[in-house]
C-alpha cells in the first residue's frame, strides 16, 4: 500500500484523519499515486494539481524520504520506500505569507 | 416571527449571524471553512435552505461549498461523503471546483488575452470566484463571477460550471485590464422581470448588459468619466466597483466606481452622476433599500490611495431622493480613530417591514441596523477581515 500524508486543509476536505492508504498499481509515480488519490477522493480534483494542465500548484510541494521530490517529472518513479510503503508520500502546502 | 441569517465570508472563513425580526440578540456560529479565504456566501431565493459558498486558497485553489440545510451541513457539490466517485457513465465526480474558459470553436471565440498592466496581452487565467448569484427561480442555477474576468453557470447545483463565453468574446475582451484587486467579475444582478436579462460588471473593465439570456453581450457605460484612463468616456476600462437595483424597479441601476456615484434611469443605456454633497465620491459599496427603491447606501472612502473613512469618522451615507442629497448616518459607528474599509460585496439589506441594513469592515466588525440606518450596533467585533455580507430575511 502506498501511504500519503495529506495536507490539514486536504485532510477535511477528504474527510478522512491520518495518512491516506492506497493501492496502486505500478509504476508508482506522482502521477500514479495523485490518480489514485484523486479517483478515491473526487474533492481533492484541482486543489493539488490543476484539472486541465494536471501541473502541480505553485503552492503545493511533494516530499519523501527527506527529499523534495516537486520538480521531479510527474511519471517518474518513486523512491522504492515510497513504492514499498517503508516511507510516506508527503503532500505539503509550501511555507507562504498568509 | 421571522429572522433573518447574515452569512459573512471573511479572509479565514465563513460566519453565520442569526436574530429574530428585532434584530437586537444575535447568535454567532463559525467559522466554517476555517483558514480559507471566504470571498462570497449566498442563499437561493428560491430555496432559502440552499446556500453556495466560494472558498479559496492560494495553495489550493477553488472549492465551491453547498448546503441543503440552512448551513448546518455542507458539502461540495457532486461529492458528498459516502457517495460513488464516478457517475453512472463511468465519468469521474468531483468538478465543482472545474472553472474552464470556453475556447471552443462553436461557443467560445478564440479569445485568449487580455491586457496586462503593462498593456501587453497576458493569457486568461482562473484565479478565483468573487461572486456567486443563485438563480431568481431555480435553486440548481447558480451564476459565478471569477477572477480572470468571466461568467460562469451552474444548472446542476455546481457540480459543473460553463462559461457565458459570449462576455469576453463580444469584442472589447482583448483591452480590459486588472485593475489593482484584479480583474474580476464582482457583480452580477438578475433582473427579476425579464429572465433574458443580466447586468455585470469588471474591475477594470466597466458594466455589461446581456438581453438573451447571455449569448450576446454590449459594454453600457456611456456617461462614466474616468480620468484614470487614457479616453475619460471609453467605451470599456472604467473602474466599476458595484452596482445594485431594486427588485421593483429593474431598469434603475445604481453605480459606486471608482470615483463617483453614478445613477441610470434606462437600465444602463446611459449614466448620470449623483455624488452630489457626499464628503467623497470615492467607495466600494453601495446597497438599495429593501421597500424604497429611491434610498440608496453608499460608504465614502478617503481616496484610491487612502482606503479608509474621512477623518477617521465612519460614516454611510443614505440618500433618500435616489442621489445627489446625502446624509451621514453616525449613530452607533466610531466617530473617531476608525480607519477600516468596507469591500464591494460587504453590504446588505433585509426585507423586513423595517428595513435592516448590514456592513462588514476590513476590520473585522459587522454592524447591523434595524431601523434603516438611523442607528447602527455591532453583531460582532472580531473577525477577520470580511471580505461579503449577505442577508436571508426567513419566514
Amino acid at each position: 500500500m502506498i501511504r500519503v500524508v495529506l495536507p490539514a486543509h486536504l485532510r477535511k476536505l477528504a474527510h478522512v484523519d491520518g495518512e491516506v492508504k492506497l493501492g496502486v498499481e505500478a509504476p508508482i509515480t506522482q502521477r500514479s499515486v495523485l490518480d489514485a488519490l484523486e479517483a478515491r477522493y473526487p474533492m481533492l480534483r484541482g486543489t493539488i494539481r490543476d484539472h486541465v494542465t494536471q501541473k502541480r500548484r505553485a503552492f503545493v510541494r511533494f516530499f519523501a524520504c527527506r527529499k523534495d521530490l516537486s520538480h521531479e517529472p510527474p511519471d517518474a518513479p518513486l523512491p522504492d520506500a515510497v513504492a514499498s510503503g517503508a516511507e510516506a508520500f508527503m503532500i505539503v502546502g509550501a511555507i507562504a505569507g498568509g | 416571527m421571522s429572522k433573518v441569517r447574515v452569512l459573512v465570508g471573511t479572509r479565514k472563513g465563513a460566519f453565520v449571524l442569526t436574530s429574530d425580526g428585532k434584530r437586537k440578540r444575535w447568535d454567532v456560529s463559525g467559522p466554517r471553512f476555517a483558514g480559507w479565504e471566504i470571498y462570497h456566501v449566498k442563499g437561493s431565493p428560491a430555496d432559502p435552505n440552499r446556500i453556495y459558498v466560494s472558498q479559496s486558497s492560494g495553495w489550493f485553489g477553488q472549492i465551491i461549498q453547498r448546503s441543503d440545510d440552512g448551513g448546518k451541513s455542507w458539502h461540495q457539490p457532486g461529492t458528498p461523503p459516502g457517495e460513488p466517485t464516478t457517475t453512472p457513465e463511468g465519468m469521474p465526480k468531483g468538478e465543482s471546483n472545474k472553472f474552464v474558459y470556453d475556447t471552443s470553436p462553436e461557443t467560445g471565440k478564440p479569445l485568449t488575452t487580455h491586457q496586462w498592466y503593462d498593456g501587453t496581452p497576458h493569457p486568461w487565467e482562473f484565479k478565483r470566484v468573487w461572486h456567486l448569484e443563485p438563480s431568481l427561480k431555480d435553486p440548481e442555477t447558480v451564476y459565478a463571477g471569477v477572477e480572470d474576468a468571466a461568467l460562469f453557470r451552474t444548472t446542476d447545483g455546481g457540480k459543473t460550471w460553463h462559461e457565458l463565453a459570449g462576455l469576453r468574446g463580444h469584442g472589447t475582451g482583448a483591452s480590459w485590464a486588472p485593475g489593482a484587486g484584479g480583474m474580476c467579475l464582482h457583480t452580477i444582478l438578475l433582473d427579476p422581470r425579464d429572465p433574458n436579462r443580466i447586468f455585470i460588471a469588471i474591475s477594470a473593465a466597466g458594466a455589461f448588459r446581456t438581453d438573451d439570456a447571455g449569448k450576446t453581450w454590449r459594454p453600457i457605460n456611456r456617461g462614466l468619466h474616468s480620468l484614470y484612463i487614457p479616453n475619460p468616456t471609453a467605451e470599456v476600462g472604467h473602474c466599476v466597483h458595484r452596482i445594485a437595483m431594486h427588485r421593483s424597479r429593474p431598469g434603475v441601476l445604481f453605480m459606486q466606481k471608482h470615483w463617483d456615484v453614478m445613477r441610470s434611469d434606462d437600465a444602463g443605456e446611459s449614466w448620470r452622476e449623483i455624488s452630489g454633497n457626499l464628503p467623497t465620491d470615492f467607495g466600494f459599496p453601495i446597497e438599495v433599500h429593501g421597500h424604497e427603491p429611491d434610498t440608496i447606501y453608499v460608504v465614502p472612502i478617503k481616496s484610491d490611495s487612502e482606503h479608509f473613512p474621512p477623518d477617521g469618522k465612519l460614516r454611510v451615507y443614505r440618500s433618500r431622493t435616489g442621489g445627489n442629497e446625502w446624509e451621514p448616518l453616525t449613530k452607533g459607528l466610531p466617530q473617531s480613530d476608525c480607519y477600516v474599509n468596507v469591500l464591494r460585496d460587504a453590504t446588505a439589506v433585509d426585507s423586513l417591514d423595517k428595513c435592516g441594513v448590514y456592513f462588514g469592515t476590513t476590520g473585522g466588525q459587522v454592524y447591523a441596523s434595524a431601523d434603516a440606518g438611523n442607528s447602527w450596533a455591532p453583531i460582532v467585533r472580531d473577525l477577520p477581515a470580511v471580505l461579503s455580507v449577505e442577508v436571508q430575511t426567513l419566514p
